[in-house]
């Protein structure tokens, strides 16, 4: 193919990508802060809408962006640590159980945690009346629920790594008379960086993004996150007038993520890669 | 060690692990986290004598500590913290949704036959013709909350209790009425009996013949009950009656076939699967949502993967500049929060406002139509989703040697020849495994619905079931929607979902399990 047909090709897939970014920058800089007053490219360019957000008494932005980032960052790291322990175990020990193990964790995620909301609804308000600070309306109780999902496709992605790495430096290792967690702390941990780089960003990612089970979870305005609450900014009536405040929170909801994305670059493709060919 | 020298000629000891410091401090470790967890959980338990979770409780720990205190089952100690949340949270949940599914559990139908009893009788009672209208304060005697009861017309005072009503001398009448202070007794103040208005609408206070109860915070009525159990026939006594206990209904039940709103939890056996596949308003629309769901799963994953691998391979070339620059902006939809762009794209489809129908100068009602509607879900969908697509096969794509490619075109393949005989099949032994989870993914793509269409346009005839909707939302909408909580059916729905997922992913394991050694 020519060079100049690709060039276009991929222009034209880039400006689909870019368009509704655009059209979220150019809402947050609209001075009007409507909906209907806003177009594709910005026409005025004004802070008002972050100003409103961050000084705003109705929405309280920066709790839920405190909630949000920190059960973002607890559940992804406490999901990478656990689901790499596992990886290990099933990459490295040879156990009754393991082919069993790795194909149930594959079909367990073929059924998301979602499904069975209601049975979660129940079981939290169960856990509610027992333990009022894990229960509903609280940070620690979503964060358990999230770790639910911690074992699951990070898992095969890690193992997949975890593959690839030269099993002689265990060997190696043992003979020199360290112990299986001398070997995993010492030895596995700094030669998985690139993997531990992806799996803790996709799960942050999704996190950051989780709706549904927060959705039922989280009713008090100071305990709810982003989604949760960003949602609740622009229901119903408020749809028109908020949006400007809500593609600023957009807006700032992305810089964390973007800038942890390519920092991180480089070692998601070489860490999809050996997760996606090994399987 | 090299100061270790043994004596000659005797056995050598069995070579034992050090006890390291690492090994006492992380055994300490071990039992601090096990008491500090038992310390915890165990109080509200046994409060709320709910022996068989304290059981397993006890039991949980014991072993787990049990696990790292020896030094055998090496494996499970790496396995066994995932997989605790695992069975808590996930194994857990559906197995319970599996079991709520031949129940009946939903509004009316919560508590057990007693709870229903007491509900039904007190709900029942009536204020009895020419009976006393009370002043009611509220105050405590010790801890129990009691009232105090002042008759309008005799100015006198009584004290009721859970156990009856006894005259009260020496207490203190203000002008409302409203007793301000009583011997051995704490008057509430009106924010104290606001904060405990619930335990003052459930107080009953027995009489001769019927329950004085608040009728908001400061007045309280006699009256009776219209409904009363009647253990011996096992029927509810009253008006409208009398109504039959129905175990297969859990409900009460008249000679005319109606019921008491209150009802209970029975086993209703496969009446929720019969219901999904008989009912005519259901099972009609079942089979409809069910294959509008496969096309919106197969479309989103076959439309990403497509987008996705076309700009890879069309930036997979060695003379290609600007790959970098590329790559950044075809990442940057993945970045973003997907919740906060889901709403942003149903507002870009908006008629009045949206910026689609401004770019077109149109007046088209995105969403409003079955047709738009899902065209519409399915291209936010393949924005959100072919950045993750494009990463993976741009990775898989430079795990594929260019020989082969190169050697397809000395042997004079075109390059759609080419793609189509070598690559592709190379990239689909590495990607499969990928698509087959974004397949189950997105099949239960709950967030790419629920927050652009909400399962919308809606027709007329049934507000239930919208033109987009998938099985999760729908069944979200049944278990927790304004027309009252049906957890036994949505819960049996989700065991239609849990088994069409399963059966499709299976096959498709299967198959690709021929190609490739994923369990090595």
């Amino acid at each position: 193919m020519k060079l100049a047909l690709r060039h276009v090709f991929v222009l034209a897939v880039c400006a689909f990508a870019v368009f509704p970014i655009l059209f979220v920058i150019s809402a947050a800089l609209n001075p009007l802060g409507t909906l209907a007053s806003t177009e594709l490219l910005p026409t005025g360019a004004s802070l008002e809408n972050f100003g409103d957000l961050l000084t705003s008494e109705t929405y309280p932005f920066g709790r839920w962006f405190f909630n949000s980032v920190f059960i973002a960052l607890v559940s992804s790291f406490a999901s990478m640590v656990l689901s790499l322990m596992a990886a290990y175990a099933f990459s490295r020990m040879r156990f009754t159980g393991r082919r069993v193990g790795l194909l149930a964790l594959l079909l367990i995620q073929m059924f998301p945690q979602f499904l069975a909301i209601v049975t979660i609804f129940m079981i939290f308000t169960r856990v509610t009346e027992l333990y009022p600070a894990l229960g509903f309306d609280t940070v620690w109780g979503l964060l358990l629920l999230y770790l639910g999902g911690a074992l699951g496709v990070n898992t095969w992605l890690m193992k997949g790594f975890l593959d690839t790495v030269p099993k002689e430096l265990d060997e190696a290792a043992t003979v020199d008379g360290a112990t299986h967690a001398q070997i995993f702390w010492r030895i596995i941990l700094p030669l998985v960086t690139p993997i531990l780089a992806v799996t803790a960003l996709l799960a942050f990612i999704s996190t950051m993004s989780e709706f549904l089970m927060a959705n039922v979870f989280l009713r008090d305005p100071d305990s709810k996150t982003l989604a949760v609450g960003m949602y609740g900014m622009i229901a119903g009536d408020h749809r028109n007038t908020n949006f400007g405040m809500f593609a600023a929170a957009t807006l700032i909801t992305a810089v964390p993520t973007v800038g942890v994305f390519l920092w991180l670059q480089k070692y998601i493709v070489s860490g999809l890669t050996a997760g996606a060919v090994k399987g | 060690m090299t100061t270790d020298v043994r004596e000659p000629g005797r056995a050598a000891p069995r070579p034992r692990p050090e006890r390291t410091t690492a090994f006492v401090v992380s055994r300490i470790a071990v039992l601090g986290v096990a008491a500090a967890i038992l310390l915890y959980a165990v109080p509200p338990l046994v409060a709320a004598e709910s022996w068989v979770p304290l059981t397993l409780l006890c039991a949980a720990t014991a072993g787990i500590s049990y696990l790292y205190l020896t030094r055998r089952f090496i494996p499970a100690k790496y396995l066994i913290p995932g997989t605790v949340f695992l069975i808590a949270f996930q194994v857990f949940p559906v197995l319970y949704t599996v079991t709520t599914a031949f129940t009946n559990f939903g509004d009316g139908h919560r508590g057990d036959k007693a709870a229903a009893i007491a509900a039904i009788q007190s709900g029942s009672v009536r204020q009895a013709p020419g009976s006393p209208e009370y002043t009611l304060t509220a105050a405590l005697r010790g801890e129990e909350l009691v009232f105090l009861l002042v008759d309008p017309k005799t100015e006198q005072v009584s004290l009721g209790t859970k156990d009856g009503v006894e005259p009260l001398p020496g207490a203190q009448v203000g002008l409302t009425g409203k007793v301000l202070a009583a011997p051995g007794l704490t008057v509430l103040k009106a924010p104290e009996a606001a904060a405990r208005g619930q335990e003052i609408s459930a107080l009953a206070v027995p009489t001769r013949d019927g329950l004085i109860k608040a009728n908001g915070l400061s007045r309280a009525v006699e009256g009776k009950a219209t409904l009363v159990y009647d253990a011996a026939c096992d029927c509810i006594q009253g008006e409208g009656g009398p109504w039959q206990a129905d175990e297969s209904q859990g409900y009460f039940v008249n000679a005319e076939g109606e019921h008491l709103a209150q009802g209970w939890q029975v086993n209703v056996g496969f009446d929720n699967f019969l219901r999904v596949l008989t009912e005519p308003t259901i099972s009609r629309y079942f089979a409809g949502v069910l294959g509008w769901n496969l096309v919106f799963a197969l479309a989103s994953v076959l439309g990403t993967f497509a987008l996705g691998m076309s700009v890879a391979l069309a930036l997979h070339h060695p003379r290609m500049r600007g790959t970098r620059v590329y790559r950044i902006v075809l990442i940057l939809p993945y970045a973003m929060p997907a919740f906060a762009m889901l709403l942003v794209w149903r507002d870009m489809f908006n008629r009045d406002f949206g910026l689609i129908n401004q770019l077109l100068g149109a007046e088209i009602d995105w969403l409003g139509q079955t047709a738009t509607a899902r065209l519409g879900v399915v291209l936010v969908n393949l924005w959100l989703g072919f950045p993750y697509m494009f990463l993976v096969t741009t990775g898989a794509l430079q795990a594929i040697p260019r020989e082969l490619t190169e050697a397809a075109a000395i042997d004079g393949a075109t390059p759609w020849k080419a793609f189509r005989r070598v690559t592709l099949p190379l990239l689909l032994v590495a990607l499969t495994p990928l698509l087959i989870s974004s397949f189950a993914f997105n099949f239960n793509n709950y967030n790419a619905i629920a927050l652009t269409t909400d399962g919308g346009p809606f027709p007329a005839e049934n507000p239930m079931v919208g033109g987009t909707d998938l099985l999760i939302t729908y069944t979200f909408r049944l278990a927790f929607g304004p027309a009252g909580a049906q957890f036994g059916f949505a819960a049996a729905i989700s065991v239609f979902i849990f088994a069409i997922v399963a059966i499709i992913s299976a096959v498709a394991f299967r198959r690709t399990r021929k190609q490739e050694e994923v369990y090595a």
